[in-house]
Formats: structure tokens, C-alpha cells, sequence
């Protein structure tokens, strides 16, 4: 992949390469911009907000706007926090992550290994659906989950999330199974193994890292959705859309520092993610885009 | 050994058990993706107001859309929006990725924070640069406390330039990722290519220009490809960062369908706007997907 062995074999001279370090650094600089402010500003009481300066280091250190952020805050009409709606995400997120994954590796291992009449066109129809606008499906999406009683529960945002996430998940295990050489799998069926066992024996042992490319692209997308979630949340509202309603709120006065808090919890399981596991995030993107 | 009869069934399964497992992915699909689009096309042609109806009007919901002022807005701030995300994204990230391709120092922390955007939810980049674009607290506050008591920067809150703002969050979000794709394509430049043109005596310039940057041809239809799609669904960003506002003047299409649809009852209308979203895509994605598709086969 992308690994950062090969270098150009371009050389550059001494002043080109102090202008380059500088304009990295200074891009650095911007990408952890939003980052510091954010970590900063959640730390420092109210005031040191409205009558200070953003940039600066907190006077007095302190840890209750996380606290009210979490606990307290008020969120649409009820003084919560975001603990309800975090936990909303984590049950919306766990299952709906694990079924869109174990959907995707079945049906990638079918599309490459099972190949059939019209294959291609199936494959074609679902990588279509990972493209569309989800404006197209909301209003049908809102009669069918009014129609099923899933409106507003956690589980209707699971079947959602699941629906339009087994094209990217198939897509992924496509990919990854169709470098797999088909002669082992002819192999194992002339020794009689069904189609469940070669993929228990054979294929499952060695999908580990298409695993966790597709587990945390779908947990990355599903975490930090927010047009299904607001759409259809209900009172199982994911964290996103709490959130926005805490930072939304025209009620009262604007806590800076609570909405900061809160912005960085919204954001800690997929930045937690992203340092545990960058490498396979960024495969994701990329067999995301460049399909091949 | 099976009797012939069960042998012939348990074959028989074994041929059909891969195209089951396949078929409900094929049936939710087929209902949830197309199916669907079926019926929001069904219902832009339809009177419905706040629930569906099926009471045919044939065009009326077009042409009531392209008379809407505030559609006109959302067209010209997508094309606003999108030209310019595209453009600034795929510089930026052109530019990152040529430049920590020259055997940087510290590259392996640099593409990191380059990154991590990627990673966030728009909802906690546009909570992010809301508060710090807010010309009360954020960087017009900051700059005027380190003694530049003229600066004035209140993009967020005007109404012709609040759009640009919304630029600057989406850019900051996704140029890495650009980074990270036109990098991976530099990567795989074979360097027997670079170093030949040298001893023909090329300019680091014109390497680039004449060599480099045709051979990421590929990089840049990726980047494309993803880039507009991403723009032309941006919702989050926007509500997040302003709104919609100030007044309408931040509208897109996404956020123009939603509360066409759902706040002001005006499903119909709603569809419409939804319909032409999704042509829109379309008329990028399916060739290029065609294209991917075919050269697999």
C-alpha cells in the first residue's frame, strides 16, 4: 500500500528544502489548530472564554465542562448530557457494524469465488448504492420504518445503517478475495468441503486485516453520521445529533466551553480509532476511492 | 456414501447455496436503494404535502423548485461550494504529497496530523470552526487581544461570504486524505522514469510538470470522483457550521430537501430537489463506475 518506503528519487537543494519544512510545518500547524482550540477552550471556566483569548492556556484548569457536557448539559429539552445519546451510538454502532461486516465478507466471497451469470451487474448495484445521495431514500426510509414500528429505536437506525453500509462492506471483501487464487477453493471442493466450510476454513483465517479496514470504515461512518440520525432517531437519538443540539441550543447562555467538551467526546471513539489503527483507516479510504 | 438421490440434492444445494446467502444483500438492495429511488421519483410528481399522496401533477413540483429563490441560492452555492472544494482540496493535497515525498524528516508524524480530520464527524468540525470563526470569541477576538485592533473577520456572519466559510471547514477535513491518495500514486512512480529524465538534463520543475504529475492522472480522477460526491451531499458541515444561514444564504441542496420535506411540509417539492441531487451524482459516478467495472472483468 501506501507505505513509506519508496522515496523520489527527485533531490532538492538546501533552500528548497527549508522552504519545504516550512510549509509542512505550517500545515501541521493548521490541521491541529481546531484540535488545540477545542482541548483548550474545554478546560477553562466561562469567562476566561468571553473575556479572553481563545488561544491562550487556561487561568484556572478545570474539568466541570466535562462534567456538565456529559452529565448535566441540556440537551433539546431534557438536562441529560450526552451520556444517554453516547450509549445510543454505542448500541447502534456495535451491531450495526458487526452484521454489515459479516454480510460484506459472504457476499464478497461469493461474487469472487461463486462467480455467476450477472455477477458483475450485482456487484454494480450495490457499489452504486455507496454513492447516492441518502436524500433520495429518506422520505420511503421514513414510511417503512413508520410502517415496521422501528421509528425513533435504535434498532430501526441499525437496519439503516446496515442497508446502505453492505455495499462499501462488500466492496471491501470483493476486492480483497478476488487476489485469493480460486484454485484452493476448487481444491477444498473436490475433497468435498461446502460452501460454508471453505469459508470458515479458508477464506475467514486470512481476512484479518480486511476486517479491520471494513470494521473501522463502518464504525467511522456510522459513529459520525448524523443526517440518518436526525432523520430518524427519534428519541434514540445518536451522539451527532445531541451534539448539534447542544450547540444549537438558542436557550440561555452559550457555555464555549461545554460545547468544546462535548465536541471532543463526540469525536473520541473514532479519533481513538484512528490512533490505534491509522494504517488500516487510511487503506479503507483508500480502497474506498480507488477501487482496485 | 449418500444414496444418489441425496447426493444429487446436496449438489444441487451446493450450486444454489451461494446465490441464497447472496440474496437477501440482493433483495435489500434492490428494495431499500432502488426501490426507494422509484418511489421519491414517484412522489416529485405527486401533490404531497406533509405525507405521500398519489395524486399525479405531473412537472408542477419542478417547476415550482426552479422558480424557488432559495433553490437558486442552494444551486449557486453548491457550485460555488464544490468548485472550490475540489480545486483547493486537490492543490493542497497535491502539494502536501509532493512535498513529503522528498525524503522528509518526521513524515511519519507529519501524515498523521495531516489526516486525522478524516476522521471526525462534520458535526464536531463545523462545532469546531463555528466558535472559532465567531468574531466575538474566536480569531478576530484573538487577533485584536495581540494588539491588531483593526482586524475584522466575520465571514461566519455575513451573509455573501458565510459560504467561503464553509469552504475553509470542508478543506481543512479532507485535503489530507487527498494528501494521502496522490502520495500513495507518487509512490508507485517508478523512479528508473524520474532519474532517465534527469540525466536528459530536466528541471525538478518540469519533472514534475511534464512527468510527475500525468502519471497521477489516475489519483486525480479518484479525487475527482470522491470530492464532488462528497460535496454534493454535504448536510452536516452546513448545519453544523451555520445553519443554513445567515438566513438562507448558506442553503445547499441537502439542506434545502431536508427542510423542504420534513419542516415545511412540502414533500413534493422535497422529492424533486432529491431527484436532481441524485442525477447529479449519477451522471458522475455511473461512468466512472462502469469504467472501473469493465477493465476488472
Amino acid at each position: 500500500m501506501s507505505a513509506a518506503s519508496q522515496d523520489t528519487a527527485v533531490s532538492t537543494g538546501r533552500v528548497t528544502r527549508t522552504f519545504l519544512y516550512l510549509v509542512l510545518i505550517l500545515f501541521a500547524l493548521f490541521y491541529l489548530l481546531p484540535l488545540y482550540v477545542m482541548g483548550v477552550n474545554s478546560v477553562k471556566p466561562l469567562s476566561e472564554i468571553t473575556g479572553g483569548n481563545m488561544m491562550a492556556l487556561p487561568q484556572i484548569w478545570t474539568l466541570a465542562p466535562w462534567r456538565s457536557a456529559w452529565s448535566t448539559a441540556q440537551i433539546g429539552v431534557e438536562p441529560t448530557g450526552l451520556k444517554p445519546y453516547f450509549l445510543n451510538s454505542i448500541l447502534m454502532v456495535v451491531p450495526a457494524v458487526a452484521i454489515s461486516t459479516v454480510v460484506g465478507a459472504l457476499n464478497g466471497y461469493i461474487l469472487t469465488k461463486w462467480r455467476f451469470r450477472g455477477d458483475t451487474w450485482v456487484f454494480g448495484l450495490m457499489l452504486f448504492s455507496c454513492f447516492i445521495p441518502f436524500q433520495i431514500v429518506l422520505i420511503p426510509m421514513a414510511v417503512v420504518l413508520g410502517k415496521l414500528g422501528l421509528a425513533g429505536t435504535v434498532s430501526g437506525l441499525i437496519l439503516v445503517h446496515v442497508v446502505y453500509g453492505i455495499g462499501f462492506t462488500t466492496l471491501y471483501f470483493r476486492n480483497y478475495y478476488a487476489a485469493f487464487p480460486t484454485e484452493l477453493i476448487r481444491a477444498a471442493q473436490i475433497d468435498g468441503a461446502g460452501f460454508f466450510r471453505i469459508f470458515w476454513r479458508i477464506l475467514l483465517p486470512v481476512s484479518g486485516p480486511i476486517a479491520v479496514v471494513s470494521v473501522i470504515w463502518q464504525f467511522t461512518n456510522i459513529w459520525n453520521d448524523f443526517l440518518f440520525g436526525v432523520s430518524f432517531g427519534g428519541t434514540s437519538q445518536p451522539m451527532t445529533v445531541a451534539l448539534n443540539n447542544l450547540v444549537q441550543s438558542s436557550t440561555g447562555v452559550k457555555e464555549y466551553n461545554v460545547h468544546f467538551a462535548g465536541a471532543i467526546l463526540a469525536a473520541l471513539p473514532t479519533l481513538f480509532v484512528y490512533i490505534v489503527a491509522g494504517r488500516y483507516f487510511v487503506r479503507g479510504l483508500m480502497a474506498g476511492s480507488v477501487k482496485g | 456414501m449418500a444414496a444418489p438421490g441425496t447426493a444429487d440434492f446436496r449438489t444441487q444445494l451446493q450450486d444454489w447455496l451461494p446465490k441464497l446467502v447472496l440474496a437477501p444483500s440482493l433483495a435489500v438492495t434492490l428494495l431499500f436503494v432502488y426501490g426507494f429511488i422509484l418511489f421519491t421519483i414517484v412522489l416529485s410528481f405527486t401533490g404531497s404535502k406533509m405525507l405521500p399522496r398519489f395524486t399525479w401533477v405531473g412537472f408542477e413540483n419542478y417547476e415550482k423548485l426552479f422558480a424557488l429563490p432559495a433553490w437558486h441560492t442552494a444551486i449557486a452555492n453548491i457550485a460555488i461550494f464544490a468548485s472550490l472544494y475540489i480545486v483547493i482540496c486537490t492543490a493542497i493535497g497535491l502539494m502536501l504529497a509532493i512535498f513529503l515525498d522528498q525524503k522528509i524528516r518526521g513524515e511519519g508524524m507529519l501524515r498523521p496530523i495531516y489526516l486525522y480530520p478524516m476522521a471526525l464527524s462534520f458535526i464536531v468540525t463545523g462545532t469546531a470552526w463555528k466558535w472559532f470563526l465567531d468574531p466575538g470569541i474566536g480569531l478576530q477576538n484573538v487577533m485584536r487581544q495581540w494588539g491588531w485592533e483593526s482586524f475584522t473577520f466575520t465571514w461566519i456572519k455575513d451573509s455573501e461570504m458565510a459560504i467561503y466559510t464553509i469552504v475553509l471547514a470542508a478543506v481543512w477535513q479532507t485535503s489530507g486524505f487527498v494528501m494521502a491518495m496522490f502520495l500513495a500514486g507518487l509512490r508507485g512512480i517508478d523512479n528508473e522514469i524520474l532519474k532517465a529524465a534527469q540525466i536528459d538534463g530536466a528541471s525538478n520543475w518540469q519533472l514534475y510538470r511534464r512527468i510527475v504529475i500525468p502519471l497521477l492522472r489516475p489519483a486525480f480522477l479518484s479525487a475527482f470522483v470522491i470530492l464532488s460526491h462528497l460535496a454534493i451531499k454535504s448536510y452536516d458541515l452546513v448545519v453544523a457550521l451555520t445553519g443554513g444561514g445567515p438566513g438562507r444564504a448558506t442553503e445547499m441542496p441537502a439542506t434545502f430537501m431536508y427542510s423542504y420535506t420534513f419542516t415545511r411540509n412540502q414533500m413534493g417539492i422535497g422529492a424533486s430537489s432529491a431527484v436532481i441531487m441524485l442525477m447529479t451524482i449519477a451522471a458522475i459516478m455511473v461512468p466512472y463506475l462502469y469504467a472501473e467495472l469493465k477493465e476488472k472483468k
